[in-house]
């Protein structure tokens, strides 16, 4: 059964009151006590083609078979979660209401994860282990009554392209990526603020290029074989491989294409010098990040809280 | 499925460096010992065994306990020091999981753990091969201890915390190299193929004479650890060992050490005057004990070259961990691992997908030297020269006074308690309202 999507990707229940008062349209999610807004954008539910095709340039052989594959309707962040976003839950002084019981904060890396590309203002959240992205998840939904979680790789190729079958959500033109895109050939080597390119089509930034994404799926090369024809999603089994997806700020672009997938690596903590390593962060992956969605139907608070049990406390330290 | 390697940090991923580890452990055994290895007494066990000791067990010395028994040589862990019995435990446990794969490399008997501020001698006396990994202020006693038992050492910088410690560590150095005795010093910089490949063309006068350094550890802040009604004072502040002198150094001792390390390495001399500032800017509670929270240092070498050093524990501000250092035909920037003219020409840049594993380089270099018998390393007196220009740094932003080098080494300052006992009074205790006092520029001296 793990090929099997949860009720919770699309939601088979009737859902809390509170997150089905929202129009599905775009809007601000407010996080209580703060003036941190997250920019939320409608995804409606459809049918696309998972995968890239054989002829396309710069694929690798887990991009496909291509599978036809229905996802329902979500919200997601119009971008990447930021630093500004991520450290009102990592960090105790910018959040002074006490943490749900049995939820940790984050511990301070002993050294600088940003590499000094920038933290503050808008740089996206980047180097935290996938078990960091999902339990800012639970911390989120705690705060705000609203179910986030990370998206599943079918999700995040969906929204990705945007209605698109072409390489990039643009076209087939890697000359036209750096309008949309930080990748080695214009990034100079660094993250970028989130935003200051061009959207998708579906007011989507920086799903390309910058820092990478974090999905939900553990990775494997022949997924697609397999997978389920309805919200699929590849259950973990592992805290690694996990799929990451969109490229990153070094990648060329044929890393830097809508179907293009990569594993992580438990060697992207390899210069983490003590033991325990961190469960939250990787020394080494200063180019993975995240977004979060929102499913339009929500999970009973029962049901939130045993996707959390299932997904994170199974898998604590996941990377 | 083939992917390109898309992390600029690492070439191979880490099933594959336990495959080939696991493969050449079972060749290392066959392997011949050099007759010198049997005189120096290198193996105390049969088969040549390398028996290792780990003094310090926290997170860093189970790292490194765990690194030198993933060598390719027959590493044994044979026992175990710390201050804290909870520690130990916790330590132990993790090195037993890390090591699930080669189990017969943990052979830690119960009677060989040894807790309190003693055991590390017990410890050390029954290792070929000593870990040093507690709190900093401890290191000279524990080295010159492993050396007066002959065996040799891995060490974490940084080496002590105040000169009358790097005095101690300068002599014992010169006792380890009559002895013969390897001595690494995890400044991981030096065991970095991409610090090496700078160096190297440094050498070969790629940026011509070195005209001026500038170092960096800006990052945000560190763990705390909070009081508990029944620590004594003591035991407080060896718990939140970072935010007391004695035991820490203050952090641009403890961490900014390595960037002022690369600035002396690549001068290949260490700066005669120290002069600077500092203060608590932002971490101003009675939880940061007496460290500042930035420090500003000038340093300065004999043929007038000057490195400005900075560091700085502050929240949401730049952060930057890097060396740049500039010459009279270009400028490296260390982390990038490029080599630039002063036209901005690219003239070196290191594949960073290359080999880069410092934290095991530094095991693998070790261990392999002893096996063969050979005496490759001796680190202790760069880690006391690193460890000392932080120390004058720190000497100099405390008391707004220029110091100078050779009259700090010889001031015999020393930071230690008389009595290293759980109901000892620490060198520093908290007033009233639980504050400690730090230093004030102007009014802190060390030198009337």
């Amino acid at each position: 059964m793990r090929r099997t999507a949860l009720f919770l990707l699309g939601g088979l229940c009737a859902a809390a009151a509170q997150a089905q008062t929202t129009p599905f349209e775009a809007y601000d999610q407010k996080i209580e006590g703060t003036d941190v807004t997250i920019k939320m954008v409608p995804v409606k539910a459809g049918e696309f083609l998972l995968g890239s095709p054989a002829a396309e340039k710069g694929r690798s052989a887990d991009e496909g078979p291509q599978k036809k594959v229905k996802v329902d309707a979500f919200w997601m962040g119009a971008y990447e979660v930021t630093f500004d976003q991520y450290d009102l839950y990592a960090d105790k002084d910018k959040d002074k209401s006490p943490l749900p019981d049995g939820m940790t904060r984050p511990s301070p890396p002993y050294i600088d994860l940003t590499l000094g590309m920038g933290k503050s203002g808008g740089f996206p959240a980047n180097s935290m282990s996938q078990y960091g992205a999902l339990m800012y998840c639970r911390w989120l939904y705690n705060k705000t009554g609203v179910f986030f979680r990370l998206p599943t790789e079918a999700e995040w190729e969906y929204a990705c392209r945007a209605g698109s079958k072409t390489a990039y959500p643009f076209g087939n033109e890697a000359s036209k990526l750096k309008e949309f895109a930080w990748t080695a050939e214009n990034s100079e080597d660094k993250y970028h603020k989130v935003g200051e390119l061009k959207p998708n089509a579906w007011g989507l930034y920086d799903m390309l290029g910058n820092v990478a994404e974090w999905t939900m799926d553990q990775y494997e090369a022949e997924a697609y074989k397999t997978l389920d024809a309805t919200n699929p999603w590849l259950k973990p089994t592992d805290k690694t491989p996990r799929t990451v997806r969109g490229g990153n700020y070094m990648d060329a672009a044929a890393s830097v294409r809508s179907a293009s997938r990569l594993m992580s690596d438990i060697a992207w903590n390899d210069r983490d010098p003590q033991i325990p390593k961190s469960k939250w962060w990787n020394a080494d992956a200063p180019f993975v990040g995240f977004r979060i969605v929102r499913p339009l139907k929500q999970p009973t608070k029962a049901e939130a809280e045993q996707f959390f049990a299932d997904a994170i406390d199974q898998f604590v330290g996941s990377r | 499925m083939e992917k390109e390697t898309r992390s600029q940090f690492h070439d191979q991923s880490r099933r594959d460096f336990v495959k080939k580890t696991s493969i050449l452990a079972g060749a290392a055994l066959a392997a011949p010992y050099l007759s010198q290895a049997a005189q120096t007494n290198y193996f105390s066990g049969a088969a040549g065994v390398i028996k290792i000791a780990l003094v310090g067990c926290g997170g860093r010395g189970t790292g490194a306990a765990v690194q030198a028994l993933s060598t390719k040589q027959n590493v044994q862990l044979v026992a175990m020091a710390d201050a804290f019995a909870d520690r130990l435990d916790s330590s132990y446990k993790e090195i037993v999981e890390s090591m699930k794969k080669t189990p017969e490399r943990v052979k830690v008997a119960e009677a060989d753990k040894f807790v309190g501020f003693d055991g590390y001698k017990q410890a050390i006396a029954k290792a070929d091969v000593v870990i040093l990994t507690t709190p900093p202020g401890f290191r000279p006693i524990h080295f010159e201890e492993a050396i007066a038992q002959g065996k040799h050492v891995f060490m974490e910088k940084p080496v002590a915390t105040d000169p009358a410690g790097i005095a101690k560590v300068l002599e014992t150095a010169e006792k380890a190299k009559a002895k013969k005795l390897n001595v690494v010093v995890g400044l991981q910089r030096h065991y970095m193929t991409s610090y090496r490949e700078l160096h190297k063309r440094v050498q070969d006068g790629m940026i011509g004479d070195i005209t001026s350094i500038q170092v960096w550890w800006n990052q945000g802040a560190l763990w705390v650890r909070e009081r508990k009604p029944e620590y004594t004072e003591m035991e407080y502040q060896m718990r939140n060992w970072y935010y007391f002198n004695w035991l820490c150094g203050d952090h641009i001792v403890e961490q900014h050490i390595h960037n002022i390390d690369v600035g002396n390495w690549f001068m290949g001399k260490t700066p005669v005057t120290a002069v600077g500032m500092g203060g608590r800017a932002i971490r101003t509670g009675p939880e940061a004990g007496e460290i500042f929270d930035h420090h500003f240092v000038e340093y300065r070498y004999d043929n007038g070259v000057v490195m400005n050093s900075q560091c700085r524990h502050w929240k949401d501000s730049v952060s930057k961990v890097d060396e740049e250092i500039v010459g009279t035909k270009g400028r490296i920037f260390c982390d990038r691992a490029q080599i630039v003219d002063h036209k901005g020409k690219v003239l070196y840049q290191f594949d960073r997908k290359q080999h880069n594993r410092p934290y095991q380089a530094e095991h693998d270099e070790l261990f392999e030297a002893i096996a063969n018998g050979q005496y490759k390393f001796q680190d202790a007196q760069m880690g006391a020269e690193a460890t000392l220009s932080a120390i004058i740094g720190r000497m100099a932003t405390y008391s707004g006074q220029q110091i100078e080098w050779e009259k700090a080494l010889k001031s015999g300052i020393n930071l230690q308690p008389s009595r290293y006992a759980f109901d000892a009074p620490p060198p520093i205790v908290p007033d009233a309202q639980g504050n400690y006092a730090y230093a004030k520029p102007g009014i802190t001296r060390y030198f009337s």
